[in-house]
C-alpha cells in the first residue's frame, strides 16, 4: 500500500510499483477519449513548488493534476518571494495556510522533500519531483512504465529485463531512482560511466558496474542514456565533450551492437551530439517522446493513489455500494 | 438468519436469457446496440447478454468480430464515484469501449445489483465523457431497492425486496464457484 507521500523510489515495494504502473495503464486510456478529463480530484489543490528550473516535469505534473480536475498552483523560485530569501519552512507554512492538498517539490538540496514531509509544517502529501543528486521517483516510474510496455506487453513486473544506465551516474537522481525501482521490479541493472562519474560506494548499489559501454550493449534489452549535467559539474570529470562522446556517447555504430529489439531511453533534455547522436535520438528505437506521454499517465496515477482516497484513520466503515 | 440462495444457476440462466429478449425487443434489433458492463460482475453479465442476443438473432461469432454483431465492453466508474474521499483509495478496473464508439448508439449498462443508484449515477457521468449515446438503458440482475437517487432500471432479472441490514451477493462462474444469488444478514 502506497503511503501518504512519494519521496523515494526506495520506499516502494514491488507490489506498490506494479499498482502504480497498472493504474497508469488504465488512466492512459483517458487520452484516447474525446473528453480527456476526469472529475476525480475536483476541489483538491495541488501546488508545484519548483526551486530548480524544469520544463517537462513541471508541465507533466500540471497536466496530470488538471486531467484529474485538481486546481493547480505553480510556485517557481524565480519571481516569487523565494528569490527574496524566504525559508522553506515559511514557504511551506504559507502553502499550508492556503490549504494545499499536495505539494510537488523540486529542490537543489537532497532531502528537501523529506524535510517538507516530516517536519510537521504541512498536512498534505509531498511528492518528490527531483531533489539535488538524490532521487526523482516519478521519472523512474515512467521509465519503468515505458520499459514494461515494450518488454513485458504492459503488465506485471520487469523480472529478468536487462537495462544499462549510461552516463553521469554521480550527479544523476534519475539513475539513483531507476536503479532502486528497476531492481525492486526484478530487472538486472548495469551502470556504465567513466570512474570519475561514478559515486563513492557505487559497489554497494544493487547493480553491476562497468566502464566500457561496448562490452555492455550486446547484452541489454534497453539502454538509458543520461544527460551530461554541465550545471552540476563544478570540477573536471572528463577532458572534453568530444572525448566523452567517443567513449560513452550512443551513436548508430553502438546502437547496432544492441539486440534488434532493444530500445533507447533518455530522460531529457537531450544534448544531441554529446551523450546521444541525432541519428539515434531520431531513430524509431528511441522512445523519448513516448516517455514524455507516459510521464503524464504515471503522474496521474501517483496523484490518484495519494489523493484519491481518504487517509486510513478517517475511513468510514460499511459504505460498500 | 444464515445465507439463503434466492436464485440458483438455472434461475440466473433464465433471467439473463429473458433480459436479452427484452433488450432486443425494446431496441427493435441489434443495430446501434452497445452493451457495457460495470466491473467486475457486470462485465461478465454483459458478455453473457451479448452472447445470448447473438444466439437469438443467429449472428455468427465471426460476424461479431467484424463488428456486425453486438459490441460489448466494460466501463469502470471508479474515478467518477461520489464516495472516493470516504474510502481507502480504490484500484482501477479496465475500461474497454468497443471500437465503434457509443456516439448515436443505444447503450445498455449492465450491473449485477442495483441498490442506492450511485454507481449508475457515476456510470452516466463516465459515459458522457466517452461520447453521446442516443439513449442509455439499464439492465441489472437483481434490484434490491433502497434507491437514493432518481434512477430506475429498464431490464430486471429479479426484484428482490431486502432490508438494509441484509447483503446481496451475486456469484458468477467467471469469478466464483457457481452461478447464484444469495442474501444474508450483515455480519454473517
Amino acid at each position: 500500500m502506497i503511503g501518504r507521500h512519494l519521496l523515494s523510489a526506495q520506499d516502494l515495494t514491488s507490489a506498490d510499483a506494479v499498482r502504480i504502473l497498472d493504474t497508469a495503464g488504465e488512466l492512459a486510456t483517458v487520452t484516447d477519449r474525446s473528453v480527456k478529463k476526469l472529475p476525480t480530484l475536483r476541489g483538491r489543490t495541488v501546488v508545484t513548488l519548483f526551486f530548480e528550473d524544469s520544463t517537462r516535469t513541471r508541465i507533466s505534473f500540471e497536466l496530470a493534476a488538471k486531467r484529474l480536475s485538481a486546481d493547480v498552483i505553480n510556485f517557481a523560485a524565480k519571481g516569487s518571494s523565494l528569490s527574496k530569501g524566504e525559508s522553506l519552512k515559511d514557504t511551506a507554512l504559507t502553502l499550508e495556510a492556503m490549504g494545499a492538498d499536495a505539494v510537488i517539490i523540486r529542490h537543489g538540496a537532497s532531502g528537501a522533500p523529506y524535510r517538507l514531509a516530516n517536519a510537521g509544517w504541512i498536512q498534505g502529501s509531498v511528492i518528490n519531483a527531483g531533489d539535488g543528486t538524490h532521487e526523482h521517483p516519478t521519472q523512474a516510474l515512467l521509465d519503468a512504465f515505458t520499459l514494461r510496455n515494450h518488454l513485458r506487453a504492459g503488465s506485471g513486473d520487469l523480472a529478468g529485463a536487462r537495462v544499462a544506465i549510461v552516463g553521469d551516474i554521480l550527479h544523476s537522481r534519475v539513475a539513483r531512482s531507476n536503479v532502486a525501482l528497476l531492481r525492486t521490479l526484478g530487472a538486472q541493472v548495469t551502470v556504465v560511466a567513466p570512474p570519475t562519474l561514478l559515486p563513492y560506494g557505487v559497489h554497494t548499489w544493487p547493480c553491476d558496474v562497468s566502464y566500457d559501454i561496448d562490452d555492455v550493449l550486446p547484452h541489454v534489452d534497453a539502454v538509458m542514456m543520461l544527460r551530461v549535467q554541465a550545471e552540476r559539474m563544478a570540477g573536471s570529470y572528463f577532458p572534453n565533450e568530444l572525448e566523452y562522446s567517443r567513449r560513452y556517447g550512443l551513436d548508430s555504430r553502438r546502437m547496432a551492437l544492441m539486440p534488434d529489439e532493444a530500445i533507447v531511453l533518455h530522460p531529457g533534455p537531450m544534448n544531441r551530439g554529446v551523450e546521444i547522436s541525432a541519428e539515434v535520438a531520431d531513430s524509431p528505437r528511441a522512445v523519448v517522446v513516448e516517455q514524455v506521454t507516459n510521464g503524464v499517465h504515471v503522474r496521474m496515477a501517483v496523484l490518484y493513489l495519494l489523493l484519491g482516497g481518504r487517509p486510513e484513520e478517517l475511513m468510514v466503515e460499511g459504505a460498500d455500494r | 438468519m444464515p445465507e439463503r440462495t434466492v436464485l440458483d444457476a438455472s434461475d440466473v440462466r433464465r433471467a439473463v436469457r429473458r433480459m436479452s429478449h427484452e433488450i432486443l425487443e425494446s431496441a427493435k434489433g441489434v443495430d446501434d446496440l452497445v452493451i457495457l458492463g460495470i466491473p467486475t460482475r457486470g462485465v461478465y453479465l454483459a458478455r453473457r447478454i451479448a452472447a445470448a442476443i447473438r444466439q437469438i438473432e443467429e449472428i455468427e461469432e465471426s460476424e461479431a468480430i467484424d463488428g456486425q454483431g453486438v459490441p460489448c465492453g466494460s466501463l469502470d466508474i471508479t474515478l467518477y464515484r461520489d464516495d472516493l474521499r470516504l474510502r481507502e483509495v480504490r484500484a482501477l478496473e479496465p475500461t474497454s469501449i468497443p471500437p465503434e464508439g457509443i456516439d448515436g448508439r443505444v447503450v445498455v449498462l449492465v450491473d449485477d445489483v442495483l441498490y442506492s443508484g450511485r454507481t449508475i449515477r457515476a456510470a452516466l457521468d463516465a459515459l458522457a465523457d466517452v461520447g453521446r449515446p442516443a439513449a442509455v438503458r439499464l439492465a441489472v440482475l437483481v434490484d434490491r431497492g433502497h434507491r437514493e437517487l432518481p434512477i430506475r432500471p429498464d431490464f430486471i432479472g429479479k426484484n428482490l425486496p431486502t432490508s438494509q441490514s441484509e447483503t446481496v451477493h451475486v456469484h458468477l462462474t467467471e469469478c466464483d464457484d457457481d452461478d447464484s444469488v444469495t442474501i444474508a444478514q450483515v455480519g454473517q
